[in-house]
C-alpha cells in the first residue's frame, strides 16, 4: 500500500494496470486499494506540479510570521480557522519558537500581499504583530527542484 | 634487428577481446540509441556521500591513506557485514579497502595462486573473471550454469570439472549477467563442495544489497565458509558510486594480509576522497540505498513482465539489475540478436555470449534505466520479435 501511494505521490497519473505491474500484485486488487484510500481521505486528491514562471506567469509568494493571543479553550485553532479560508494563504502552520503561525501568501503582485496583510490579517482579533518576508526565488518546492540540471552521461555499454 | 618475439607478453595476447568492448564500439557511434547495456546503477551517488566527499576535499585530506584502508571505513565496514551479512571481521587484520571489487577480485587471486592452479569459473559471469584467473598464472576451468537450474551453478558439475590442479572456486551471486541468486541452502551445499575439495572460495557479493526475493545467503556466512572464503564487495552498486572506484574485500588474516601486500604495491591504497565519503555511504545511506531498491525492483517486475508477453521466456532475476531472457525462439544467435535490435530498433543489449559460451541463447538486458526508457525499449524489442517471428 505504502509503495503504491509512493508511486503515485510521484507521478499521479499512474494507472492501476501499472501500478499493478510495478508492484507485482493484481491489477483487481490495487484498484480496489485506490478506493479505500480515497474514500478514506488517504488520497485528498490528485495535484499537478506546475512551474508557472516558464509560462511568464508570475506568482509572489510572501511569508508571514504571525504572533496572536490564544482564545481561552480553542486555544489557537479558532484564529486559525479564520485565517486559512481566505483564498491567498496557500499553506499555514502554528509553529514553535519566536511566532505562532507561519502563513505563506500567495499573491500576483507585492502589493496584493501588502494589502491582505494591513486589510485582512493584521486586523483580525488576536493578531499581535506581523512579520512579512517576500520570496526572491524558489530552488525547492515540495521535493521538486525547480531549475534544470545538466543530464548525467554514462558510457552506452558496459560491463 | 629482426624482432625475434613478440613486445606484449603471451597470455595477454591470447586473451580474447572482450564482447563488451566490441558491442559498445557499435552502439557508440548511435547517440540515439535507448541502451539496456549498462552495467552500472543511473542513479547519481547519494548527496550526502557527495557531500562527505566534497568535505574530505575541502579540509585537504589529498595524501595517501595506510594500505589497508582508513580506520574508521574499515571499522564502519565491519559493523556493516556484521549488520547485513551476519559475519564479523576484525578490522585490523582481516579487512581491506580496494579500488573497487574487480580490484580486490585480482589481488585476490594474484595472491593465492601458484603458476597452473586451476580455478573453477561458473559461467555466464562477470567478462574479467576469467581474465583475471589468466593474468594471475592460473588456469581458467569453465562450468556451465543453465536457466533449469535458475543459472545457480549445481555441485555435480563443479565436481565433474574440478580437477587435483583446483584451488579456486570463484563465484558471485547475485549474478551479472543473469539476476540469479544462490540461496542458503545451496550455498551451504557448495561450502561442503569446497571443503571436501580443499577449495578456496572468491565470493564476489557486490550486488548483494540488490536481493529482492528472501535475505542474501553470503558464502561467508554459511557453515564452513568464513575460513575458506574471501569475500568481495563494493560500494559501486548499491550505493551507485561507480565512478569512485571503492570496493573491498574480507577474509581469514593470513590471506588478507598477502592481499594488503600485493595491493600496497600495486596501487598503494584505495583513493581517499572516495574512503572518506564511503564512511558517510555505511553510516547514513540505508534509506538511500532502500530507495533505489525500491525502484529497480519495480523496473525488475515491468520488464521480465514484458520479456515475457513479447514471447522472450524469462527466468525471474531476483538479484542485480539484470534480466536474462532467452531469445531462442526468435532463431536468431544473441549476437545477430543484439545487432539487429540495434540496427532496427536502436535498443542496445549485450549478447549473453559476452559472459560465457554458455550464454548463447540469452541476451543481458539491464534495468539500470529510466521506466520510461525501459517501457520504450520493451516497446520496440516487442515490435522488433513480433517481425522476427511473424
Amino acid at each position: 500500500m505504502e509503495e503504491i501511494l509512493q508511486l503515485l505521490s510521484g507521478d499521479a497519473r499512474l494507472t492501476p494496470h501499472q501500478l499493478a505491474e510495478r508492484v507485482g500484485r493484481p491489477v483487481a486488487e490495487v484498484q480496489e486499494i485506490i478506493v479505500k484510500l480515497e474514500k478514506e481521505k488517504v488520497i485528498r486528491r490528485y495535484k499537478t506540479v506546475i512551474d508557472w514562471e516558464r509560462l511568464g506567469i508570475e506568482h509572489v509568494f510572501g511569508f508571514i510570521e504571525v504572533r496572536c493571543s490564544p482564545q481561552r479553550g480553542v486555544g489557537f485553532d479558532a484564529v486559525a480557522e479564520r485565517i486559512m479560508e481566505f483564498p491567498e494563504v496557500h499553506s499555514l502552520y502554528l509553529m514553535s519558537g519566536a511566532y505562532d503561525f507561519l502563513v505563506v501568501v500567495q499573491g500576483k503582485t507585492m502589493r496584493d500581499i501588502a494589502y491582505f496583510v494591513a486589510e485582512k490579517l493584521a486586523p483580525l482579533d488576536n493578531v499581535v504583530s506581523t512579520a512579512t518576508h517576500f520570496v526572491l526565488k524558489r530552488y525547492k518546492v515540495d521535493g521538486d527542484l525547480m531549475m534544470e540540471r545538466a543530464e548525467v552521461k554514462r558510457l552506452p555499454v558496459t560491463p | 634487428m629482426e624482432q625475434t618475439r613478440s613486445r606484449v607478453a603471451r597470455k595477454v595476447e591470447e586473451l580474447p577481446p572482450s564482447g563488451i568492448r566490441r558491442f559498445f564500439e557499435l552502439v557508440e557511434k548511435m547517440p540515439e540509441v535507448i541502451s539496456l547495456g549498462i552495467g552500472e546503477p543511473d542513479f547519481v551517488t547519494p548527496w550526502r556521500v557527495r557531500e562527505a566527499g566534497i568535505y574530505s576535499l575541502e579540509r585537504g585530506h589529498t595524501h595517501y591513506t595506510p594500505n589497508r584502508g582508513i580506520r574508521e571505513l574499515l571499522r564502519e565496514l565491519s559493523l556493516y557485514l556484521e549488520r547485513r551479512f551476519g559475519v564479523s571481521y576484525d578490522p585490523d587484520a582481516e579487512l581491506m579497502i580496494t579500488v573497487g571489487g574487480s580490484e580486490a577480485i585480482d589481488v585476490a587471486l594474484r595472491s593465492v595462486l601458484e603458476p597452473g592452479d586451476g580455478v573453477l569459473i561458473p559461467q555466464p559471469c562477470f567478462v574479467a573473471y576469467l581474465p583475471c584467473a589468466v593474468l594471475a598464472g592460473g588456469r581458467a576451468i569453465v562450468v556451465a550454469t543453465s536457466v533449469q537450474h535458475d543459472f545457480q551453478v549445481q555441485v555435480e558439475d563443479l565436481a565433474k570439472a574440478c580437477d587435483d590442479g583446483a584451488r579456486v572456486l570463484l563465484i558471485s551471486y547475485p549474478n551479472n549477467p543473469t539476476g540469479g541468486i544462490m540461496p542458503r541452502e545451496g550455498m551451504e551445499a557448495l561450502m561442503r563442495f569446497a571443503a571436501e575439495s580443499d577449495l578456496l572460495v572468491i565470493s564476489d557479493e557486490v550486488y548483494a544489497e540488490l536481493t529482492y526475493d528472501g535475505e542474501h545467503a553470503s558464502a561467508a556466512s554459511v557453515p564452513g565458509g568464513r575460513e575458506r572464503t574471501i569475500l568481495v564487495g563494493g560500494f559501486s552498486k548499491a550505493w551507485a558510486m561507480t565512478g569512485w572506484r571503492l570496493g573491498f574485500a574480507a577474509g581469514p588474516a593470513d590471506i588478507l594480509g598477502a592481499m594488503v601486500k600485493v595491493h600496497s604495491y600495486a596501487v598503494m591504497c584505495s583513493p581517499t576522497t572516495a574512503q572518506e565519503a564511503a564512511v558517510e555511504a555505511l553510516r547514513a545511506c540505508d534509506e538511500d540505498v532502500a530507495q533505489m531498491h525500491r525502484e529497480y525492483n519495480q523496473r525488475r517486475r515491468v520488464i521480465v513482465n514484458r520479456l515475457n508477453a513479447m514471447g522472450l521466456s524469462c527466468f525471474e532475476p531476483k538479484g542485480a539489475f539484470y534480466a536474462f531472457p532467452c531469445i531462442g525462439s526468435t532463431g536468431l544467435t544473441s549476437e545477430e540478436f543484439a545487432q539487429r535490435l540495434l540496427q532496427e530498433e536502436q535498443v542496445a543489449v549485450v549478447p549473453g555470449t559476452a559472459f560465457g559460451e554458455c550464454g548463447e541463447g540469452f541476451v543481458r538486458c539491464s534495468y539500470a534505466t529510466s521506466m520510461p526508457l525501459i517501457e520504450e525499449a520493451m516497446a520496440r524489442m516487442a515490435s522488433f520479435v513480433k517481425q522476427i517471428s511473424g
